[in-house]
């Protein structure tokens, strides 16, 4: 009887284990690092575990620093057999969620919310830089198998309301530091419920309560989405097993949320912040900017104008080009939407997007730690329904049922 | 692996800020950290981590992943840290620096003499034996060679 963590990695909750990685990728953020250190290591790339640089932090490169960093990395990993996406091609856990790590793979990326994957029913988590400069030096790393925590979830989203606020109302319940050493185990009935899009966002916040990692076994809905991509697999059946914890939500019962800055477990009904003014709106990163992010916003801002900057970004090259075929950027387009090159846009606060003394921005991220996008800006975080009823407004507002 | 030194007690979810502020990470100078370390929670630390061991509360190391929080410790001579718990991502960090990272809940005495002996599982400090949550022997080698870059290096 186990959980899908012991499962994967072999071993009770506890032990430490050597494990084989199928999967490793690096940004052009943590790369730099990755490759300094590796060079000290030894110099010899393990041809075992698929490598992937992808470049989503910086794109296109805001200075020429950046620029001569990326420079080096990019000529690295094209000279190696690494798998290499440049600029524009989208944010890296996207790219891994587009059809890469299939259900119980070992996957481990050098940033911290490499646990988004994990909605495929892998166990995927994030590194240092030199755990992952070792990684690629010998194809295995260790792990201590977690404990985990079950997120029970039963009904359905209702009215206006995202899985983005659930995450929010779990990673509330939890606390910055609840999950620390875990992994969520996303279970119950309700997960039926959830697409492939929502379990990606889920799986993406658990970082915020300091798990390792959060899942989903994979069942139609993944085999169905991963089908769609080329890939045939195998569903996962849980077992029953013991949580260290369980934590119930009905999600007939989520309404609207936001996280108030500077931290992401603290959390209220949009309700009690409406009409609190905001200078940009972003919509976008690993937590939000997926096709059906977008076209979701594109439904409520059809027609109408913004009222403040508004930056979309579409996680990757393939939503962005789903985006443009179907009509969607060109209804955000027309409503006053700027929309940037696939990656992490304002995320990071490092170009595209930074705030402002004083400013205000609603976003659809997943940190609003203080200073995250720009220095004495402040952020709050939603869903895109949520953003997008603000977007129209130039205030927090509640997002119209429907 | 064994070790030991004088305990410098700390309370519970000291971040990473608190370890070395943000402001002192872009440099390539090591070296600086050592007077600089813990300076936003007590700047009369610094002075006392040579040859300490640091005992203290839950979730030691939260917030950043910056692997600079581990090495300036270990910069500073810190020979231990103890905790009833890590955040995951320090802990790891300080393993691969080669700063051991030991969970156990112990009660601490200021400038008491704690030892430590990896392999036996057990820490000892005024008289009393505590057991440790044990680590891997890969991750006692890892300490032993004094991290992950000296570790791999040179091997075949
Ligand atoms: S979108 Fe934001 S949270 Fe996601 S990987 Fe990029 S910077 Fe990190």
């Amino acid at each position: 009887m186990s959980t899908l963590s012991e499962r994967i990695l072999g071993a009770d909750a506890g032990e430490y284990v050597d494990r084989k990685v199928d999967r490793a990728y690096v940004h052009d953020g943590t790369g730099v690092l990755t490759l300094e250190t590796w060079k000290q290591m030894g110099n010899r790339l393990s041809d075992d575990p698929d490598l992937y640089v992808l470049f989503d932090h910086i794109v296109p490169a805001n200075n020429s620093t950046t620029a001569t960093l990326q420079h080096e990395l990019r000529d690295f990993a094209c000279g190696s057999f690494m798998h290499f996406s440049d600029i524009g091609g989208g944010i890296c856990h996207q790219l891994m969620s587009e059809g890469v790590v299939l259900p119980g793979e070992v996957v481990v990326g050098a940033d911290s919310h490499s646990c988004t994957p994990g909605a495929f029913g892998a166990f995927a988590t994030g590194v240092g830089a030199t755990d992952m400069a070792a990684i690629w030096l010998t194809g295995e790393t260790w792990f201590r198998v977690p404990d985990s925590i079950g997120i029970s979830l039963t009904g359905s989203l209702q009215g206006s309301a995202e899985a983005k606020d659930l995450a929010l109302l779990y990673v509330s319940r939890l606390g910055m530091d609840g999950g620390t050493y875990c992994a969520l185990e996303f279970i119950g009935d309700g997960v039926k419920n959830l697409g492939m899009d929502d379990r990606l966002t889920l799986c993406n916040l658990s970082v915020e309560t300091g798990a390792k990692t959060g899942m989903f076994y994979a069942d139609h809905i993944t085999l169905q989405y991963l089908a769609g991509k080329g890939q045939k697999v195998q569903p996962q059946v849980p077992d029953s097993c013991m949580y260290s914890r369980e934590l119930e939500f009905d999600l007939s019962d989520i309404v609207p949320l936001i996280a108030v800055p500077p931290r992401v477990d603290t959390v209220k009904p949009v309700s009690d912040l409406a009409g609190i003014p905001i200078d940009q709106v972003f919509v976008g990163a690993c937590t939000n900017g997926r096709f059906s992010d977008l076209a979701r916003l594109a439904g409520i801002l059809k027609g109408k104008n913004v009222a403040v900057r508004t930056i979309v970004v579409p996680a990757s090259r393939a939503v962005l080009s789903e985006a443009i075929r179907t009509g969607v950027i060109a209804d955000l387009v027309a409503a006053g939407c700027t929309i940037g090159t696939p990656g992490c846009g304002p995320c990071l606060g490092a170009h595209m997007g930074v705030l402002g003394e004083g400013e205000v921005c609603l976003s659809t991220a997943n940190r609003n730690f203080r200073n995250r996008m720009g220095v004495g800006g402040e952020i709050y975080l939603s869903s895109v329904a949520t953003a997008g009823a603000s977007a129209l407004t130039g205030e927090i507002t509640e997002p119209e049922v429907g | 692996m064994q070790g030991g030194g004088h305990a410098v007690c700390l309370g519970p979810d000291i971040d990473t800020d608190l370890i070395i502020a943000g402001r002192y990470l872009r440099t390539k100078d090591h070296g600086i950290w050592v007077s600089h370390v813990f300076e936003d929670l007590d700047p009369s630390l610094a002075a006392r981590m040579n040859g300490a061991v640091i005992v203290a509360g839950k979730n030691f190391g939260c917030g950043s992943s910056r692997e600079q929080a581990a090495l300036a410790l270990k910069e500073a001579g810190v020979t231990a840290v103890i905790a009833p718990s890590f955040a995951r991502i320090f802990f790891r960090n300080a393993i691969n620096v080669g700063l051991p990272a030991i969970e156990c809940s112990l009660p601490c005495v200021e400038g008491q003499n704690v030892k430590f002996d990896l392999a036996a599982g057990c820490v000892e400090t005024g008289g009393n034996t505590y057991s440790i949550r044990p680590l891997s022997p890969r991750m006692r080698d890892i300490l032993a060679a004094g991290g992950l870059i000296r570790y791999w290096r040179g091997r075949p």
